[in-house]
């Protein structure tokens, strides 16, 4: 086990160095001056000199690269443009509410996908089974910017029952989490289902069976706990899912999340709050899939001789 | 026969927007950029059968217009993202060593942005417009290609035919392009029905917050964006262009479904 934390914590920081390595280069792809582009074409030139020399443009490639570096490695991503704020901050500040969307969703897509993946893997090819496997393309399919306004003109426009923006009690809630967490559902409920029915064919299942165990026992204990262990690693999958959706989410609901401060400072172009975003949001990805991989490799030992 | 059914739907339904999309300037009732200020937001009539957007325009004929956008950036990113992806993978998994090495780390870079995130950087500094977001999903799209291919060409390409072909004195190349490619092409096919269906919605998703067409392009996502500033006061705006991309990517995801199980028929067992 030990050899194979080292082995992913190497790959984990040859990874990190590629992103920051990427996240460095974007400003160097915007097509033209950066600082023109970020003060627009009336500022005057004291302005144009201070932020190129803040964001240390005035330098060359590789020193301008080795600063960037060292800033991150002590937690410091730059400058916010327009607040004059470190990016770290802004970042920190909105974080808390992408992660209250992002359990929210997760919680419903679990309430989801749990009983309907057990149904469906306990009567095969039955009703509910066709029903929740069309009900799945369906998730699939649906686009989470357009399931949120449908579910906003049902809701909140026509039932009048919940609220349509933005952060608050657990009322403000509900509808972003289920906008953001019903594909993980339709994805979840497969992957159970399909889990489920392979670990009933199982000998240790027929063998609690023939000791006479009740069968909602069976199921509980025996199998869906060994079922759900694959289904750990397409949940720390779907976490890249949901920071990306809560991008989407977030510019639905005006949720103050990390992906509505991306965009704000897309659209103003406040490119180190853009990079910063960015890097945050790669960084949190790279870590929760290593936790995953080595919770699977805790739990299943087997994966840790690959 | 739930799945071929289902496949044979989804079919259909693509050559319907498919049809609609080529014949757009024809068929479609009126000029998708046609604006009737004193008609805007009205719902559905006779005339305009699902209603008029917020500049008055034909929410039918945009939508039919939007076709054009959404269905050709789906086709033709896959193509360029698949053969950049499909040429890589046969390189790396056939010779293996530093290409191999430097594939896959550059892989496992890429795959450290999650879902749409370097789409959106890219098109963030690039620029918001068509050729951008081509860029940039092609830049994300080639990857899967890429992981797919190399797995195959590894479970492949120590069978006894390539060593035959090898044997016999056969060029690299040539055992790549005529002998690995067309036995590893079912789920390459797979694959790309699947990558269709991510990329009209990842198109949509860009383009729905503001990263893809420019404003006042006839595209789904756009309409969706636009919708979604009147939804208190005309919420039929959001409803048909959302409909039309759920329905294009279910016919993909079926369609792919299905392929996949006609050439793994293993696969339906579960």
């Amino acid at each position: 086990m030990l050899l194979y934390i080292i082995r992913r914590l190497l790959l984990l920081i040859f990874v990190l160095f590629g992103v920051v390595t990427l996240v460095f280069m974007l400003i160097h792809m915007i097509p033209g001056d950066p600082v023109d582009i970020m003060l627009g074409d009336h500022a005057i030139a004291a302005d144009r000199k201070l932020l190129t020399e803040n964001l240390g443009l005035n330098q060359p490639i590789h020193l301008q690269y080795a600063s960037y570096m060292a800033g991150i490695l002590r937690g410091n991503l730059g400058i916010s443009i327009h607040s004059k704020r470190p990016v770290t901050d802004e970042i920190l500040e909105r974080f808390p509410a992408s992660v209250e969307l992002m359990f929210g969703a997760m919680v419903v897509a679990l309430i989801m996908a749990l009983p309907l993946g057990i149904i469906s893997a306990l009567k095969p090819y039955g009703i509910i089974d066709n029903s929740s496997m069309l009900i799945s393309f369906l998730g699939i399919s649906i686009p989470n910017f357009w399931l949120g306004p449908l579910l906003i003109i049902l809701f909140s426009i026509q039932l009048d029952w919940l609220p349509i923006n933005e952060r608050g009690g657990i009322e403000h809630l509900i509808l972003p989490s289920i906008t953001l967490g019903t594909a993980m559902a339709a994805m979840l409920s497969r992957m159970i289902r399909a889990s489920l029915l392979e670990v009933l064919n199982e000998e240790y299942v027929r063998n609690a069976r023939a000791k006479g165990l009740p069968e909602r026992k069976v199921i509980l204990k025996h199998a869906l706990r060994n079922a759900l262990i694959p289904v750990i690693t397409i949940i720390g999958l779907q976490v890249g899912v949901l920071l990306s959706g809560a991008i989407i989410t977030e510019a639905i609901f005006d949720w103050p999340g990390l992906g509505s401060l991306l965009l704000d400072a897309i659209y103003s172009r406040n490119y180190p709050l853009v990079q910063g975003c960015i890097l945050f949001i790669a960084t949190i990805y790279v870590l929760v899939n290593l936790l995953t991989d080595l919770t699977y490799a805790w739990v299943d030992p087997r994966v840790r001789l690959e | 026969m739930f799945q071929s059914k289902w496949t044979y739907i989804g079919a259909v339904i693509i050559a319907v927007f498919a049809l609609a999309a080529i014949f757009a300037p024809w068929l479609a009732p009126y000029n998708p950029y046609d604006m009737r200020l004193a008609e805007q937001l009205s719902l559905p009539t006779l005339e305009h059968f699902m209603g008029q957007d917020a500049n008055g325009v034909d929410i039918f004929s945009r939508l039919m217009h939007g076709a054009r956008i959404s269905l050709s950036v789906g086709v033709i990113v896959v193509l360029i993202s698949g053969t950049i992806g499909i040429t890589m993978g046969l390189v790396s998994g056939y010779y293996g060593g530093w290409p191999d090495t430097i594939l896959m780390r550059l892989v496992d870079i890429l795959m450290a942005f999650p879902g749409l995130l370097l789409a959106i950087a890219l098109v963030s500094v690039l620029g918001p417009n068509i050729l951008n977001v081509v860029i940039a999903l092609t830049v994300l799209g080639w990857v899967s290609f890429a992981r797919l291919v190399r797995g195959q060409v590894l479970s492949v390409k120590e069978r006894e035919y390539i060593q035959a072909a090898r044997t016999s004195g056969q060029s690299d190349a040539r055992i790549m392009v005529v002998h690995i490619f067309p036995n590893i092409l079912s789920p390459v096919i797979v694959q790309a029905t699947f990558s269709v269906a991510g990329v009209i919605i990842a198109e949509s998703s860009l383009s729905f917050l503001g990263l893809g067409a420019p404003p006042g392009t006839p595209s789904w996502g756009a309409m969706l964006s636009e919708g979604k500033q009147v939804i208190l006061e005309a919420p039929h705006v959001s409803i048909f262009p959302g409909l039309a991309i759920m329905l294009v990517v279910m016919a993909f995801n079926f369609l792919g479904d299905g392929l996949r199980d006609r050439f793994d028929p293993k696969s339906t067992i579960n």
